[in-house]
C-alpha cells in the first residue's frame, strides 16, 4: 500500500489512518490493544477511537463515497484529509505529498490550492452577500478583486445563482445556500472537492435535485471528489466507488454494484436492502455463461448434432474472432434447412447489449421474448447472456 | 359520597406523610441555630476576650503596602503619567471647545441625521426632542462637556477593551487570568477608583476619565470575548478549510460576526460611563455631574433633580441610537 510507485498513480492515498480522541490516544495504538473493540477501549482507557486503521486510495477524477451512520467516523475522516482534525497516526498522501507532515504555511497553501470543502451546514459567512461568500477562497489567496469577482461569477452562473449576487445569504433557501457553498468551493479551482454530507440538511426533493445536478456538473468538471453521506441511495447515485464505515473502520469498499450484490455482512445488507437493485445492476453482473457458443461458418448438420448432444436450449453464434453474429433458440435451429436460411435468421435475431449498460432495458426486453440477450464488450466479443432465470436470480439475491 | 370521603382521607394521609418528611429536614438546621445562640450567649456572659475580638489584625500592613506601592508608582512613573495626562487634557479640551463652538441648530441637525441614518426616523425625532429638553432647562453647555468627557472615556475603553477581549477569546489562559480581575473591577465600589486617579493624575478631568475608564471597561472586554467565542464554529471551520491564516480568520470572519455582541458591549460601556459622571465630578470633572453635586451641596433639590434627569435623557439618546444601529445590523 505504501509503495512509492503506487502513491504516484493515485490522487489521494490514505494509509493506515488512526484517530483517537481522549487524553492519551497512544494507549489505543499499543500492539496489545489492537485486538480490542471500540467499546472495550472506551470503557478500559476512556479513549474514543474515531478512525481505526483506515486505508484507501482515490483516483484522479473519481467520486469516492464514504458512507456510514452518524458516529461511524466518516466526518472525522474527511476532516483529517485537510487536517481540520489532526490524525493520531498514519499518513495521507495527496499527489504523493504527505499532508500529515506539512508545516503550517505549507498546509495553508495546500488548503488554498489543492482542496476545497463543502459543508453540511453550509458554513457561509452571514455578514457577506452571495458574491462575497463565493469569493472567500479567492480573497484568502490574495486574488485581485476584479479577477475574483469574474471567477466567482462564472461559478455562480454554473450553479444557477445568476441574479442573486448581492442578496444576503440568510435570505436564501437551504438548497440555494448550498449552491453558494458549492460555488465557493469550486471558485478556487481545486483539484479535489471534499463534500461533507452536502445535501443532508435539505428537503428530500431538493436533495434529489441537487444530487442529479451535481452528477451533471461532475461530468463536466471531472474533479476528484470525496463525498460523505449517510444515505446509500445518494452514495449509489454519485459514487464511482463506495466505502462503508462502521465504528471507525471501513468494513466494505467497492463499486456500488459490488456492495449491493455482495454485502459483506448483515450490517451492510441492511443498508442495501432498500436500494432498488436495477439501479446498480449492469448487464455483465447478471449475465451467465451461454449454453453453447458456435463459431461460424460451419456445417449445419454438425451444429444440429451438437445441439441435441449437449441439450442446448439456445446457441450464440460468433465469427472466428469471437464477435457476435446472432442468437437462435434450439427449435429455430432444428427447423432450419440450409446455411443461407441460418444466415438470414441470424440477421434477424436479437441485438446484443453492452456489458456496462443498465439492466432496465434488458429486463423490459425479456418480458416480451424468451430469447436470451447476449452481452458483449466494447469490441463486440460475447461475454455471456442474460436469461429470464439470471435476471430473477440477481434480483432475488 | 363515600368515594370523595376516601379521596379526602387519602389526600390527608399524603399531606401528613409529606409534612412528616419535611419536619425531619429541619432537625439539623434547628440544632445548629439553637446551639449557636446558646454558645454566643455563653461567650458574652463569660467575657471570653479571645472569642469576642478576632485575635489578629493585619489591615494596617496591607493598607500600608498599597500606599507605599502607589507612592512608588507615582514617583517612578511620574513623567509617564504626566505625559498621558497632558495628552488627554489637550484632546479633551479641543473636543469640548468644538462641541461648545458648534451652534445648537447645527448640533441638533447632526444628531437628527446620525439618528436617522444609523437607527431610524423615530429614534432621530426622539433624540432631537431630548436635546431640546436639555437646552430649554439651560443645561446645554454642561451636557456638551459631559459628552466630550464621555467620548474620550469611551474611546479609551474601546481601544483597551476590544483588543483585550480579542486576546481573551483566543487564549483560554488569558481568559482565566482576566476573569477575576474583571469581577473585581465590577464589584469594587466606584468611589475607590477615584483615589488612584487623583494620585496619578491629580484633581481634574483626567482623573475623572481614568476612573470612568476603569469602571466602564469590563463589559467591553467581556462582550468582545463572548462575541468572538460565540461565532459559529462551523463557519470558522469553513474559513480554516479554505486556508485562512489566523489573522484572516479574525478580521474576515470572527470580528465581523461578533460585531453585534461587541456593539452591545460598547453600549454597556457608554451607559456605565454616564452612570459614573456624577461620581467623577467629585474629582473635578465638569459637565452635568458637577451640576448635580453642586445643587445637592447647596440643598437645591429641584436643580439636582433636573440635572439628574438630564443625565438620564443623554443616556437614553445614546442608548437608543446605538441599539438601533445594532438592530439594523442584525436584521
Amino acid at each position: 500500500m505504501t509503495g512509492k510507485a503506487e502513491q504516484v498513480s493515485h490522487q489521494i492515498v490514505i494509509d493506515n489512518l488512526w484517530k483517537v480522541f481522549g487524553n492519551n490516544p497512544s494507549t489505543a495504538l499499543k500492539p496489545e490493544n489492537l485486538g480490542k473493540s471500540r467499546a472495550e477501549l472506551q470503557s478500559e482507557f476512556g479513549q474514543v477511537v474515531a478512525l481505526r486503521n483506515v486505508s484507501f486510495h482515490v483516483e484522479k477524477g473519481e467520486t469516492f463515497v464514504v458512507m456510514g451512520l452518524s458516529g461511524s467516523g466518516k466526518s472525522t475522516l474527511v476532516r483529517c484529509l485537510i487536517r481540520l482534525i489532526e490524525a493520531t497516526s498514519g499518513h495521507i498522501y495527496v499527489d504523493s505529498e504527505d499532508v500529515t507532515s506539512l508545516d503550517e504555511k505549507a498546509l495553508r497553501d495546500f488548503r488554498r490550492t489543492k482542496v476545497s470543502m463543502v459543508f453540511q451546514n453550509f458554513g457561509l459567512l452571514p455578514h457577506r452577500n452571495v458574491m462575497d461568500n463565493a469569493c472567500y477562497g479567492l480573497e484568502i489567496k490574495g486574488v485581485s478583486k476584479y479577477e475574483r469577482y469574474q471567477k466567482a461569477q462564472t461559478m455562480l452562473d454554473m450553479v444557477g445563482l445568476n441574479g442573486w449576487e448581492s442578496s444576503k445569504v440568510s435570505q436564501l433557501s437551504g438548497g440555494m445556500q448550498q449552491r453558494v457553498g458549492l460555488a465557493r468551493a469550486m471558485a478556487v479551482e481545486p483539484e479535489i472537492l471534499l463534500m461533507d454530507e452536502p445535501f443532508s440538511g435539505l428537503d428530500p426533493l431538493i436533495r434529489r435535485q441537487m444530487r442529479s445536478e451535481l452528477a451533471e456538473l461532475q461530468k463536466e468538471i471531472r474533479k476528484t471528489m470525496v463525498f460523505i453521506t449517510h444515505d446509500l441511495d445518494e452514495a449509489v447515485a454519485v459514487g464511482d466507488r463506495i466505502a462503508i464505515m462502521r465504528d471507525g473502520e471501513i468494513i466494505q469498499m467497492g463499486t456500488p454494484e459490488e456492495i449491493i450484490l455482495n454485502p459483506v455482512d448483515d450490517f451492510v445488507s441492511e443498508f442495501t436492502e432498500d436500494v432498488s437493485k436495477d439501479k446498480v445492476l449492469n448487464a455483465s453482473s447478471i449475465s451467465v455463461t451461454p449454453d453453447l457458443i458456435w463459431t461460424c461458418p460451419s456445417d449445419l448438420n454438425k451444429l444440429k448434432d451438437h445441439v441435441s448432444k449437449v441439450e442446448a436450449r439456445y446457441v450464440v453464434f460468433v465469427n472466428e474472432s469471437g464477435s457476435y453474429l446472432g442468437i437462435l433458440m434450439r427449435d429455430d435451429i432444428e427447423q432450419t434447412g440450409s446455411t443461407e436460411e441460418l444466415e438470414r435468421k441470424l440477421g434477424e435475431s436479437p441485438v446484443s447489449i453492452k456489458y456496462s449498460s443498465n439492466v432496465k432495458p434488458a429486463i423490459a426486453r425479456m418480458a416480451d421474448s424468451e430469447t436470451p440477450i447476449p452481452v458483449v464488450d466494447s469490441d463486440n466479443i460475447v461475454l455471456g447472456v442474460i436469461t429470464q432465470t439470471s435476471i430473477l436470480t440477481a434480483l432475488a439475491k | 359520597m363515600s368515594v370523595s370521603d376516601k379521596e379526602m382521607a387519602n389526600s390527608r394521609r399524603d399531606t401528613s406523610r409529606r409534612f412528616n418528611y419535611n419536619l425531619k429536614k429541619f432537625y439539623f438546621p434547628s440544632v445548629v441555630i439553637l446551639g449557636s445562640i446558646i454558645l454566643s450567649l455563653m461567650i458574652h456572659g463569660s467575657g471570653f476576650k479571645f472569642a469576642l475580638d478576632f485575635p489578629f489584625d493585619i489591615s494596617r500592613e496591607i493598607e500600608g503596602s498599597i500606599d507605599v506601592s502607589i507612592d512608588w508608582i507615582v514617583i517612578t512613573f511620574g513623567d509617564f503619567f504626566d505625559a498621558i495626562s497632558d495628552a488627554i487634557k489637550v484632546v479633551l479640551g479641543k473636543l469640548r471647545d468644538l462641541l461648545l463652538w458648534t451652534p445648537w441648530p447645527i448640533m441638533m441637525s447632526l444628531v437628527f441625521i446620525i439618528g436617522w441614518k444609523i437607527a431610524s426616523l423615530k429614534i432621530a425625532i426622539m433624540s432631537v426632542t431630548g436635546l431640546v429638553v436639555l437646552a430649554i432647562v439651560n443645561l446645554w453647555e454642561p451636557t456638551m462637556v459631559t459628552v466630550a468627557i464621555m467620548i474620550v472615556a469611551v474611546f479609551l475603553s474601546i481601544i483597551i477593551g476590544v483588543p483585550v477581549g480579542i486576546l481573551a477569546a483566543r487564549s483560554d489562559s488569558v481568559d482565566t487570568g482576566i476573569r477575576p480581575v474583571l469581577d473585581t473591577m465590577q464589584t469594587m465600589p466606584s468611589f475607590v477608583y477615584l483615589v488612584p486617579g487623583i494620585m496619578l493624575f491629580g484633581l481634574g478631568n483626567v482623573a475623572a476619565i481614568f476612573a470612568t475608564v476603569l469602571y466602564a471597561l469590563p463589559p467591553c472586554i467581556r462582550l468582545t470575548n463572548l462575541g468572538i467565542r460565540q461565532v459559529d464554529a462551523s463557519v470558522v471551520e469553513a474559513g480554516r478549510s479554505f486556508g485562512s491564516s489566523n489573522m484572516q480568520l479574525l478580521f474576515k470572519i470572527q470580528i465581523p460576526m461578533a460585531i453585534p455582541t461587541i456593539m452591545a458591549g460598547i453600549n454597556q460601556t457608554v451607559m456605565m460611563a454616564l452612570a459614573m459622571s456624577t461620581i467623577a465630578a467629585m474629582v473635578g470633572a465638569g459637565g452635568l455631574g458637577i451640576e448635580v453635586l453642586r445643587a445637592m451641596g447647596q440643598l437645591r433639590e429641584g436643580e439636582a433633580v433636573v440635572a439628574g434627569c438630564a443625565i438620564v435623557i443623554l443616556a437614553v439618546i445614546i442608548d437608543r441610537i446605538s441599539q438601533g444601529y445594532v438592530e439594523k445590523q442584525a436584521s
